[in-house]
């Protein structure tokens, strides 16, 4: 239902994303792992129709329908989903504000009627418990004072909510602690459904434990330079990325 | 970036939704301002030899003065002679009557604004005093508010038939030579509301004042008197609008607002003045001067507003702390689009002992609007124990609007606390991001945005106002981010 043919980006003049292939059906898991600054968050950006990057070459497709012609909410309204490696503060925007009226934008554009408080609330709350989440932060400002990892786990209360076709984790696990990156791999977990897809960037074997991926691609200097099945992930644990360099390809990136 | 640009851009624009005109027959004199133009005004409203001559000498001393210099807006210099002192729709001339006299062209002109006149159609709970170009035109609920002794009514007719309070208390706050525009206003102020409330009695409504400029080339000067007798507390809305013109119109308020001891006073204003069009041209040149006196021990005065029109704002509500313990509030929503200009911000004047005020301030910049908060804080040696919190917020939409902060502080005692914090964010476009991200529109995202950067000041608003508030920023932005 994704696919990314010799997708090519850059920011501002220079070229970060070098030619990208990937495809993902309904129900799979791909994980992408790569060195800092490989261009795996640019990735997620320009699948979420950023407008700080720019794509140059290729094509995205999403159900035969062209991402790249499609505005950011028209995307997300679509069922495209990214939980934000460093999710922004917006001051003085309740949180359960925020979900509402995101809810109910995406509930109108699929011919749903909107819910009311009562029953957003429920809903809401059902899913903060599958978070673990404590309800007053319902209340708070969006992130505002938030330790990063509520942050993050407000990231997958947003998805959880929003129950995406293609969710984007960039960096969910990074900023959790042991208990919390658990209860966030429940929540993920509980989301997997076979029409469900997603893309879980992360630089840690330790969340593909919890959450098992079908396919493991290396994404480095702007390409994706090797892919392989879960197994994959744990050799780059044991041996890092000093074989890129040594077979050329992170050269060629950077 | 320039994609985002685009759409902050975008998002900024839209029509001024007031901008109708009235076809009415005005009673109107001539443009032009003169000893006789102020003895013409005092005629026609049948007024007192007093005031008369409280008149008069306003206009001697306003011949003397010059316009301040030191705001940072900048226009080309009034015509004064060019301006219609005084006009009242010709049905109205001998004055408010009861609300099935008035013509029915203007309770059209106030519904269409969202203002019914009619007292079974009104908002339950909020008397309406509506003034028309010069002169008061209808209030509502009068008499149920004179049965716990409110006195609630347009100015003239308190001249009429109270002249003692306003012999008292006239001028006491915002003196005639206070500046340029105080001087003028006093020479030649037509309408405006008055209101009085007993020793001990809490005002069951809210009160509010409609104001709306509608002849062409007039100025609106209107004056408003509050004064909370001991113990009394009234909460006070100000609301305004005028019809889109190619030229500028002046409106120079005067609004003075008397607490006495544990007396309290909120003064909330939504000024939705035409802003002029996306080139700047045509709006309304807001130059008001609103001053509260904390007269009493235990008084408090608090002044929320709303600015989102205009084509220039010259204004900074203030309040004098006289009383010991008394309390001084301001918090303000400015927000400049396009061409516009807001110069505003407070005054906080501690006398009295352990003597409290606190600021906030946010004012919001879109397209090429230029914004100053300027805030004053003195704090007499008299003083002793006074306490000052100011915060004062910028939010920038685009790169080519402006925020300036200056904040003056003058502390006479050494036992005085004075706090300033000041910030200026641009509208991330992370944060926008984000929200369309979640499948918001970039109109919502905006102005769910900068609705939470308002907030604190939002919540300070009476409900129906905050809601109105909150709707008017959406417009205001709309076409902005850039
Ligand atoms: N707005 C920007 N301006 C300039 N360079 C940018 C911008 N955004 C990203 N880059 C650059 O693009 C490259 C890829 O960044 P990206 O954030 O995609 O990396 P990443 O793979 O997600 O890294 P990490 O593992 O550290 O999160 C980096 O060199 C980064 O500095
Ligand atoms: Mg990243």
């Amino acid at each position: 239902m994704l696919q990314i043919k010799e997708l090519t980006a850059s920011v501002g003049d220079k070229e970060i994303l070098k030619g990208i292939n990937l495809n993902v059906n309904p129900g799979e898991i791909h994980a992408i792992m790569g060195p800092n600054g490989s261009g795996k968050s640019t990735l997620s950006n320009v699948l979420a129709g950023r407008e700080n990057v720019t794509v140059t070459g290729g094509s995205l497709l999403w159900h035969d329908k062209n991402l790249l012609d499609m505005e950011i909410e028209e995307r997300a309204r679509e069922g495209i989903f990214l939980a934000f490696q460093y999710p922004v503060e917006i001051p003085g925007v309740g949180n359960v504000y925020l979900l509402k009226a995101a809810l109910n934008a995406q509930r109108q554009h699929r011919g749903l009627p909107e819910l009311d408080a009562m029953d957003f609330l429920a809903l809401v709350k059902e899913k903060m418990k599958l978070m673990e989440m404590n309800e007053s932060m319902l209340y708070r400002a969006v992130n505002e004072g938030f330790s990063g990892g509520e942050k993050k786990r407000n990231e997958i209360l947003q998805m959880a909510v929003l129950e995406p076709e293609l969710a984007i984790l960039d960096e969910t696990d990074s900023g959790l602690d042991i208990d919390a990156l658990k209860i966030v791999s429940n929540g993920v977990n509980s989301l997997r459904s076979p029409t469900r897809s997603m893309i879980l960037v992360t630089h840690y074997q330790r969340l593909l434990d919890y959450i098992k991926p079908d396919f493991v691609h290396v994404l480095a200097g702007g390409r994706i330079v090797r892919s392989g099945g879960p197994e994959l992930a744990h050799e780059l644990e044991r041996d890092g990325y000093a074989w890129i360099a040594e077979s050329g390809a992170y050269g060629v990136g950077l | 970036m320039n994609a985002s640009h685009d759409t902050l851009d975008d998002l900024i624009s839209q029509e001024y939704q007031h901008g109708f005109e009235t076809a009415i027959e005005a009673d109107a004199i001539p443009p032009g301002l003169s000893e006789e133009t102020v003895r013409l005004i005092s005629a026609r409203k049948n007024e007192p030899e007093f005031l008369l001559q409280w008149r008069l000498e306003a206009y001697r001393r306003w011949l003397k003065m010059t316009p301040p210099s030191w705001a940072s807006v900048h226009h080309p210099p009034i015509d004064y002679q060019d301006i219609v002192y005084y006009s009242a729709p010709k049905s109205q001339k001998d004055g408010p009557k009861s609300l099935d006299e008035v013509d029915p062209e203007l309770l059209k002109t106030y519904e269409k604004l969202g203002i019914p006149l009619h007292e079974r159609a009104i908002l339950a709970g909020v008397a309406v005093d509506a003034v028309f170009d010069s002169v008061s035109v209808a209030t509502t609920f009068k008499e149920k508010l004179a049965e716990v002794g409110i006195i609630f009514c347009s100015f003239s007719e308190a001249v009429q038939h109270h002249p003692e309070w306003i012999k008292q208390y006239l001028g006491t706050v915002v003196p005639v030579q206070d500046n340029f525009y105080a001087a003028l206003n006093s020479a030649v102020f037509s309408d405006g509301s008055f209101v009085y409330i007993p020793p001990g009695v809490r005002c069951p409504m809210e009160l509010s004042t409609y104001f709306r400029i509608n002849a062409k080339n007039t100025g609106q000067f209107e004056r408003t008197l509050i004064i909370a007798d001991k113990g009394a507390s009234v909460s006070y809305l100000e609301g305004c609008t005028a019809p889109m013109r190619d030229e500028n119109q002046l409106h120079a308020a005067v609004v003075e607002l008397v607490a006495l001891e544990d007396a309290n006073i909120k003064y909330s204003t939504v000024q939705n003045w035409y802003p002029g069009d996306k080139e700047g041209r045509g709006g309304i040149y807001n130059f008001v001067t609103k001053r509260g006196d904390c007269r009493g021990a235990r008084a408090k005065i608090s002044w929320t507003q709303v600015e989102t029109g205009s084509a220039i704002t010259w204004k900074y509500p203030s309040v004098i702390l006289r009383g010991d313990d008394s309390v001084g509030e301001f918090y303000s929503v400015a927000l400049t689009n396009h061409r516009q200009q807001a110069d505003t911000g407070t005054k906080m004047i501690h006398i009295g002992k352990n003597t409290r005020s606190t600021i906030v301030s946010k004012g919001i910049s879109a397209g090429f609007g230029h914004q100053a908060y300027r805030g004053l804080v003195r704090i007499a040696r008299s003083a002793r124990g006074a306490r000052n919190h100011t915060q004062c917020d910028s939010l920038l939409l685009g790169d080519r609007c402006q925020a300036h902060t200056y904040p003056y502080i003058e502390v006479k005692n050494n036992s005085s606390t004075v706090e300033h914090e000041a910030s200026t964010s641009r509208i991330g476009e992370d944060q926008l991001f984000f929200c369309r991200q979640r499948g918001l529109s970039a109109e919502d995202a905006v102005s769910m945005i900068v609705n939470g950067f308002c907030k604190e000041v939002f919540k300070e608003l009476p409900m129906e106002f905050a809601v109105e508030a909150q709707k008017l920023l959406g417009v205001s932005l709309e076409g902005s981010v850039g």
